[in-house]
């Protein structure tokens, strides 16, 4: 069953067509990878449906209610999350604080201007388990910013899935980050979308990546989709070979 | 969040800052006792400047906004203070503080709906255009203001009547009114520690350090900005409130833009992002002002040359330094 559905989903930028007539979903309870070369229109797409971005034509369904015109709080509420291509936290805030920030927010309590955050001992408690998920347990006291790349790429996620979203769309997860480090990432972020369930949609370069942790792959070129299937599938697609993928073929 | 705020949830309770708190609270109601008359008054500026620098660092050092317009709110207070004399012929501290409060949520209320959309130098612009919109209705309304004659205030009765101002009037303002204006200093302080400790203080430091994703994880900037803007305005007024029975008169001169300029120094001075910073550099400015307008009649150019001289020399201001320096004896021992 789809959870989201993008009909004819369009954004211009001057004569640019970034994304240009786009149809794309995502099912319930799958590991999704977007690919495609740089300037394809992926994290336009997901800026689109994130709310980032306003499209210029098109429809966007999630769990079938219209969500093209919500507010970033609407879609937010309605279970969509993101994280960035470029981390992006609250560097002068602990990890812990990153992180129970947006537990805070997702019960509404940071319109509460008269109680102390310190006595609210549920939100920390889940801030500590969401952490140990992700592995971080022991960088909980230190700042955002003090923490390696690779640990930040997973706070990064760590603070999204705080949200406790349906899907979870993860912009590059392991770019930025030495060759050794991105298995553990990714070892750690699929293990936790799929022990919780949810959806995730990860934007990604690296194909040992993409067709070792993905259900599906879609590609795209030119803002465009190219090609939408399994990885045995895609790996066999000899338009989404040549076009984007090169020398996936010898690996 | 600050370091005092996690050093506060990692013992579970709020015996930390109230070690610190408590003492000082205890040292400054013994100033009426061992200084004269005009060292308690002189401590009772400082300490209302305090509450309007407190009430201008939740924008800055918390939300990340930078105000060039905090007379104005200071202006507020002070003026419904003295328009309340004049048209009400109202005498209770406790009803100026009712009114101060109001008439700065109402006009904090609307000019943060013009501001609270900009960030940076665009905010800091128009707050500093509406400031001085505010200063020329003062000024040339001379009518309902008195232009620069200001209005004047009275010694006004405390706690519901039961202390009035009758007889000397130093001697009330150094012991009645100190007392009065530490009392509300300290509950200033409290409240503006619970707020920027609060998920909301909290989602206000998100914002600060990363507004897109902020943003992201579901705050509703604007609100929450504009939540800041009138609360921090408020504590402002108040201040201004608090400030008019100890000047006796009110004129344009604090809405002047040179003014809140003063107010941005003192947080600065202080350091504005510590928590105590904004209270420290609001006391240090007061008697940096005071003794250099006493010394020589080019007050500005020595205030500025030693202002200039302390940024450069403690660039995170004196509570910050202060905190680096006991780091590092701490981690001698």
């Amino acid at each position: 069953m789809s959870l989201l559905v993008t009909k004819d989903l369009m954004k211009w930028f001057g004569e640019t067509h970034a994304v240009d007539h786009v149809n794309f979903t995502v099912k319930e309870s799958e590991v999704l990878a977007l690919i495609g070369s740089n300037g394809a229109g992926k994290t336009t797409l997901v800026n689109l449906i994130s709310g980032l971005l306003r499209p210029d034509g098109g429809q966007i369904l999630f769990r079938n209610e219209d969500v093209t015109r919500q507010s970033v709080h609407g879609r937010i509420k309605a279970g969509i999350a993101r994280s960035f291509q470029l981390v992006n936290l609250f560097d002068q805030l602990t990890a812990l604080d990153n992180v129970a920030l947006t537990i805070f927010s997702r019960g509404g309590k940071t319109a509460n201007l008269v109680t102390l955050a310190a006595g609210d001992s549920a939100v920390w408690d889940e801030g500590h388990e969401i952490l140990r998920l992700f592995g971080l347990e022991t960088k909980a006291r230190m700042l955002a910013g003090g923490i390696s790349q690779g640990e930040r790429k997973l706070l990064d996620v760590a603070v999204a899935y705080a949200l406790r979203p349906k899907l979870l769309f993860l912009d590059e997860p392991t770019s930025g980050v030495s060759t050794r480090e991105k298995a553990p990432i990714m070892d750690t972020v699929t293990s936790v979308v799929r022990s919780t369930g949810i959806s995730a949609a990860i934007i990604e370069h690296d194909m040992d990546v993409v067709f070792n942790y993905s259900d599906r792959i879609v590609a795209m070129h030119q803002g465009a989709i190219l090609a939408d299937g399994t990885p045995d599938e895609i790996r066999r697609n000899e338009t989404v070979t040549t076009t984007l993928i090169g020398t996936t073929e010898a690996r | 969040m600050s370091a005092p705020a996690l050093a506060l949830r990692q013992t579970g309770s709020s015996a930390r800052p109230l070690r610190v708190a408590v003492p000082v609270a205890v040292l400054l109601a013994l100033v009426p006792l061992v200084l004269p008359p005009y060292g308690a008054i002189l401590l009772a500026y400082g300490l209302v400047m305090a509450i309007g620098a407190l009430g201008f660092n939740l924008l800055l050092g918390y939300t990340g906004l930078l105000s060039f317009g905090h007379s104005a709110y200071f202006g507020v207070g002070a003026y419904a203070v003295a328009l309340m004399v004049k048209y009400l012929k109202v005498t209770s501290m406790e009803l100026f503080l009712v009114g101060a409060v109001a008439a700065s949520v109402l006009i904090t209320a609307l000019f943060g709906v013009v501001c609270v959309r900009y960030t940076r130098i665009f905010f800091g612009i128009l707050t500093l255009a509406l400031s001085q919109v505010l200063w020329s209705l003062a000024f040339k309304f001379f009518w309902v203001t008195g232009g620069t004659d200001g209005l004047r205030v009275p010694t006004p009765s405390l706690f519901g009547g039961l202390v009035t101002g009758a007889g000397d009037k130093t001697a009330f303002m150094s012991h009645a009114y100190y007392y009065y204006v530490l009392i509300m200093f300290c509950l200033c302080v409290a409240l503006m520690w619970v707020i920027v400790n609060s998920p909301f203080g909290m989602a206000l430091q998100a914002i600060r350090d990363n507004e897109t994703r902020a943003e992201f994880v579901g705050v509703r900037i604007w609100r929450y900005r504009w939540v800041a803007f009138m609360v921090s305005g408020v504590f402002t007024g108040l201040a201004g409130a608090l400030w008019v029975p100890l000047n006796g008169l009110t004129t344009p001169d604090i809405m002047h833009w040179t003014f809140s300029g003063e107010i941005v120094f003192m947080s600065v001075l202080g350091g504005f992002r510590s928590f105590a910073g904004p209270i420290v550099g609001a006391i240090v400015f007061n008697y940096l002002k005071t003794y250099a307008v006493g010394y020589t009649v080019y007050w500005q150019l020595l205030l500025g040359a030693v202002l200039v001289a302390l940024v450069l020399s403690l660039p995170t201001g004196i509570v910050g330094t202060a905190g680096k320096l006991a780091a590092r004896f701490q981690r001698r021992d």
